[in-house]
């Protein structure tokens, strides 16, 4: 573990404990978990502050838990040219929550969050031009959400006689095939027929 | 004199511009001739890449690296290679470092050689594209020879490389390096002390190395700049930390010495790219780890739990504890990173494409106002725009 990292993250802590909800480390990256209102703050703090001086905004992305309470995560990485660091700040946020735009603080924000708003439907208040970014226009859905089937729901072609670009539903002219490889004897959760005896087995028969 | 009222024309440059790059939608509001505000429609491109490799195994993943930024595919698989490793903590045997260093330079070659040709297409110098073309075919040769394919290799796999380097191509790379050199002098005749070259280039499109920063540039955007910052240099992966090499850093920020920055990278990548050659020890490629790399197919007529493992691995793969990395890798654009991000399965359950290209591109209102309609084809070209990775 890298001994500055650690320095940062316990630096962090004591400078703004407002913001900052959890700091923690991953295969020596540093995470911090920030109060969603307090984004903005925190990344202006993370910018001028002399000891961190963290001037690149590399990218905004979301993460999607359907199982959560707070189903996304929006994930901002942060590079110091100077020191030579990196930094993950994490924000939690529900479906239909709204998190402050850091736009105003770094530019490069501007189209990363319209990439998130575009893929995982998160607003972001005060954003000068949250449009959709990459998605076809007049696009209906967030594609990266996990409900979000990976064939879609519409399909275009041109029409030779109405001499235009048509929008149909999906037809898949085979059932899409979601492999399953999983192993049976790791990870998967498979009920053999019959098999029910080997957990009472397991339970009671020693 | 009767007052008239002039409004500010909007038009639109591409989909379909051989200028564009590709298929860029510039909407520009012009005024008379000056651009006053240019806004890109991007996504005409999108594939969905990301929600796809929600949907493969890891292994799978790596050829949609390819398609990304089809003009320099190793470097990005070269990335998502590092972030798998990092979450499996693998790492390849040290002739698989060197062969991957290796490749990564020639990529960086192949990218410039397209750029600055097609740059100066763009500002109106047409030999130089007709002379680097030919050198990118021998370039993809070398690709072939070590992968089977000219663009889309898929040979950076997570754990190493797919296979060794055959006969005699280290003595063709080699031969490559001495000859190249001339070529690069060639173009730089014509190109660099060119009257007309520097009109269309220098002192356009300027941002300093602060503004370069805040917009998020890497690579030779950000060192064009004056910003002397390589990951090959500051975090070092593979065995850059081996390699002496230089950074090329840019004065003013405009087109002219991004093109500069390019041009001696590329000299660069030549000196890198001998010392590969020689410092390269004999050994394994891969992993040697059977329930991450494959057996050999010989191996596979013998041995039962060699077919074993050539089954599983190519059905269900490789499973990867969970946790999440971000892995970046100096791309010949700039900083190419992968965010993945694990649940355990075989299967990301996100992953994230950082393209540098996309924060150049959404720069382009910032860099572009104020300048002529002309210098923003000239702009555009010096970002080294590649749809497949902005748009995914």
């Amino acid at each position: 573990m890298d001994q500055n990292l650690q320095d940062l993250g316990d630096y962090l802590k004591n400078a703004i404990p407002d913001a900052v909800e959890t700091v923690t480390y991953d295969r020596d990256q540093l995470i911090v978990v920030c109060k969603a209102d307090e984004i903005a703050a925190l990344l202006t703090y993370l910018r001028d502050d002399s000891n961190c001086l963290f001037k690149v905004l590399l990218d905004i992305c979301g993460v999607d838990f359907p199982e959560r309470e707070k189903r996304f995560e929006v994930v901002y990485h942060l590079q110091s040219l100077r020191l030579n660091q990196r930094i993950r700040v994490k924000v939690e946020c529900g479906e239909g929550d709204i998190i402050p735009s850091v736009s105003g603080v770094f530019s490069s924000a501007n189209w990363y969050e319209r990439e998130t708003w575009d893929f995982y439907g998160i607003m972001f208040s005060d954003h000068p031009d949250l449009r959709r970014l990459l998605t076809d226009y007049g696009f209906d859905g967030h594609p990266l959400r996990k409900d979000f089937p990976l064939t879609g729901y519409v399909e275009v072609r041109y029409d030779e006689e109405q001499k235009r670009v048509l929008y149909e539903p999906v037809k898949l002219t085979q059932a899409f095939r979601s492999f399953d490889f999983m192993s049976p004897w790791e990870g998967a959760e498979y009920i053999l027929p019959g098999d029910e005896k080997a957990d009472e087995a397991a339970d009671g028969g020693s | 004199m009767a007052v008239t009222e002039i409004k500010n024309l909007t038009m639109n440059f591409g989909p379909q511009h051989p200028a564009a790059h590709g298929v860029l939608r510039l909407v520009l509001e012009m005024d008379g001739e000056i651009v006053e505000r240019a806004d890109p429609h991007i996504g005409l491109l999108h594939r969905g890449t990301e929600k796809l490799i929600e949907h493969k195994t890891y292994l799978q993943a790596v050829p949609y690296f390819d398609r990304l930024d089809y003009v320099s595919p190793m470097c990005q698989e070269h990335a998502f290679a590092l972030a798998v490793e990092q979450l499996l903590d693998i790492a390849p045997p040290l002739r698989g470092q060197y062969i991957r260093v290796l490749y990564s330079e020639i990529t960086r070659i192949l990218n410039h050689l397209l750029n600055i040709s097609a740059f100066a297409l763009d500002v109106g110098a047409m030999t130089p594209l007709l002379w680097w073309f030919e050198e990118r075919e021998v370039l993809m040769e070398f690709y072939e020879r070590v992968s089977g394919a000219r663009l889309h290799s898929a040979y950076f796999r997570p754990g190493g490389v797919h296979r060794d380097m055959p006969d005699g191509l280290a003595e063709d790379i080699m031969e490559f390096i001495e000859r190249f050199p001339a070529m690069i002098d060639d173009v730089e005749n014509l190109l660099t002390e060119n009257r007309i070259f520097k009109q269309r280039t220098v002192d356009i499109g300027i941002a300093t190395a602060e503004q370069a920063m805040d917009w998020g540039f890497s690579g030779p955007m950000l060192r064009g700049s004056g910003v002397a910052w390589d990951l090959r240099k500051s975090e070092p992966y593979d065995v850059y930390d081996k390699m002496d090499f230089d950074i090329p850093v840019g004065k003013n920020g405009d087109c002219y010495d991004r093109y500069l920055v390019r041009l001696e990278e590329m000299r660069q990548s030549l000196r890198i790219m001998k010392q590969c050659l020689e410092q390269m020890p004999e050994g394994p490629v891969r992993s040697t780890d059977p329930k991450i790399s494959p057996p050999r197919r010989a191996e596979m007529k013998t041995s039962m739990e060699a077919l074993i493992h050539h089954f599983k691995l190519y059905t269900e793969g490789y499973h990867v504890e969970p946790g999440e990395t971000y892995n970046a890798v100096e791309a010949p654009k700039g900083e190419f990173g992968v965010y993945v991000v694990s649940d355990g399965s075989n299967k990301p359950y996100r992953c994230k494409i950082r393209a540098p290209g996309f924060a150049f591109l959404q720069a382009t209102d910032f860099l572009g106002k104020g300048y002529m309609l002309a210098d923003v084809v000239a702009i555009v070209g010096s970002m080294d725009i590649v749809f497949g990775e902005i748009d995914r």
